[in-house]
């Protein structure tokens, strides 16, 4: 499902942030991202939703060999990927129902469907008094749910969280990590990047650990409540 | 919302000065074509009304004083018996002075100036009259007597009528290429400043086509507003040269000429914003297309 082979990532002249990363994930599978801040975590993410190319080393997503993937060919792939960004991304000139419907949108999804999934899945996160807002009038926690309603509407195969769980309290923390399993239970691989060490202990999914540019594979320690 | 208002382009910088400067394009753009087509137009009536057309002038005496209406007779006579010529009237010289009322104005007296007598000729559009025979004759009954056939000036007139014309094609062509400089500038920088949008959408699946979607269409209304802000002041502007023309009376007014465009013009003109539209869409989209082609 996810393959990397000897991947290094470098910006320009500077150092490889990346180095020799190897490691492979299976279809539906649900993985924690950790490492210190500086360790390549954002940027392994950045390979991960085709927004940048490795400098060196082979990436497989989706069944695809990312070498051999055409610039044409990147938007049908991009599809199958939901990201949740860290500083949510949401376009504030937009409603959160139109924030949460862009990605059918672009897909050219027929505008009676997107009405009807989008209210439901807002509905689901706990957004259905605020279909109209701008994400400006919404608050950290509720911005946040806009932006994964956003990256989990169209189903996509895999899912990628960049710190989700930063800007909530516990409760919400947890709550959202058990939206990401239902995602999960539904087929789509998970993977979460968090510095949140008691929610990787509770949840005790396997671990993929960044130090240094380098990937050490954690097995996961089960459920813990 | 419809799909194709992903990015606030409407709120851009760019989208308050672009129709006034395509405007402005348009206002310069319908000027040329309306002098264009109205110098042709008025080329095209005088040959029709002087074509097998001959203009005799009979010269006043050196000595002062009107010519003799004898001479003038002779001359007329001369002018009938001339094969292929259908009819010779001399003009009114009432009517030459009503002529150069205009433009010597009321100080001078023109009916006391040493004025030539002129004469219309007719003749056969198939007939070969030789002119030189018949200036050679009519001199011999008035010294000095010539023949004008208007061919000369006609040609003169022609050939710069072309030159204004060609001018005219090249002003619009200049302000075409104007047009699409100032579309790819604006959408650059459209491009440029919603840059972050852009990422995101791509990196949702967002085809090229997409984008450039949203930047042709925002780009063709501006065109076709710049349009018809800078046509309708183009088109009171015929209007005002028309109703100044078609006022007649005395003075410069006279002088005005008289302008008529072709059916073809107005079509041009009134197809202006449109184009500019059109010019606005595809050049936005191929600089779009262009710059998202060297991203990731």
């Amino acid at each position: 499902m996810i393959r990397l082979e000897n991947v290094a990532m470098r910006y320009g002249r500077g150092p490889e942030v990346l180095q020799d990363v190897d490691f492979e994930l299976a279809a539906g599978s649900f993985y924690f991202l950790t490492g210190p801040s500086g360790a390549g975590k954002t940027t392994l993410l950045r390979l991960l939703f085709l927004s940048e190319r490795p400098t060196r080393g082979q990436i497989w997503l989706l069944g695809k060999n990312m070498a051999s993937v055409s610039r044409a060919e990147l938007p049908a792939l991009r599809r199958q990927i939901g990201v949740v960004f860290q500083e949510f991304r949401l376009l504030d000139h937009l409603s959160a129902l139109d924030n949460v419907a862009l990605p059918l949108r672009v897909a050219g999804t027929p505008e009676s469907v997107i009405q009807e999934h989008v209210v439901d899945l807002l509905r689901w996160v706990g957004l259905e008094d605020h279909l109209s807002a701008r994400p400006s009038t919404l608050s950290g926690g509720q911005q946040q749910r806009v932006a994964i309603a956003r990256a989990i509407i169209t189903r996509p195969g895999l899912l990628l969280a960049d710190e989700p769980t930063g800007n909530v309290d516990d409760t919400i923390a947890l709550r959202l990590l058990y939206l990401f399993e239902e995602l999960n239970r539904l087929g789509t691989t998970v993977v979460i990047a968090t510095h949140n060490a008691s929610l990787i202990e509770r949840f005790g999914y396997p671990t993929i650990h960044l130090r240094d540019g380098r990937v050490t594979m954690r097995p996961g320690t089960g459920r813990k409540g | 919302m419809a799909g194709t208002a992903t990015l606030p382009l409407a709120g851009d910088g760019s989208a308050r000065f672009l129709p006034w400067v395509i405007g402005l394009m348009v206002f310069l753009a319908a000027l040329a074509t309306g002098a264009g087509f109205a110098i042709d137009a008025a080329l095209i009536r005088w040959d029709e009304g002087l074509r097998g057309t001959l203009t005799v002038q009979l010269p006043p005496p050196v000595a002062g004083g009107p010519l003799a209406q004898a001479s003038v007779d002779q001359a007329l006579a001369v002018l009938r018996g001339t094969g292929g010529v259908t009819a010779a009237t001399a003009l009114d010289p009432q009517a030459e002075v009503r002529l150069l009322q205009p433009w010597l104005g009321d100080a001078v007296e023109a009916g006391q100036l040493p004025l030539p007598v002129l004469i219309d000729v007719q003749r056969a559009e198939t007939a070969n009259v030789d002119l030189a025979d018949l200036t050679r004759r009519l001199a011999d009954i008035v010294p000095g007597a010539t023949v004008e056939t208007h061919g000369a000036w006609l040609e003169q007139l022609f050939q710069v009528a072309l030159l204004i014309e060609v001018a005219a094609g090249v002003v619009v062509a200049l302000i075409g290429a104007a047009a699409v400089l100032t579309v790819i500038f604006t959408t650059r920088t459209g491009l440029m400043i919603h840059r972050p949008i852009v990422d995101l959408l791509h990196l949702m699946g967002a085809s090229d086509n997409y984008i450039a979607r949203q930047f042709q269409w925002h780009a063709f209304r501006l065109g076709l507003r710049g349009g018809i802000i800078g046509l309708v002041p183009a088109l009171l502007a015929f209007g005002a040269v028309k109703f100044v023309a078609a006022r007649g009376g005395t003075g410069a007014a006279d002088l005005a000429p008289e302008l008529h465009l072709p059916v073809l013009a107005w079509v041009l003109m009134a197809l202006l914003p449109p184009a500019m539209g059109l010019v606005g869409l595809m050049t936005a989209r191929l600089t779009v297309l262009r710059t998202l082609a060297r991203m990731p």
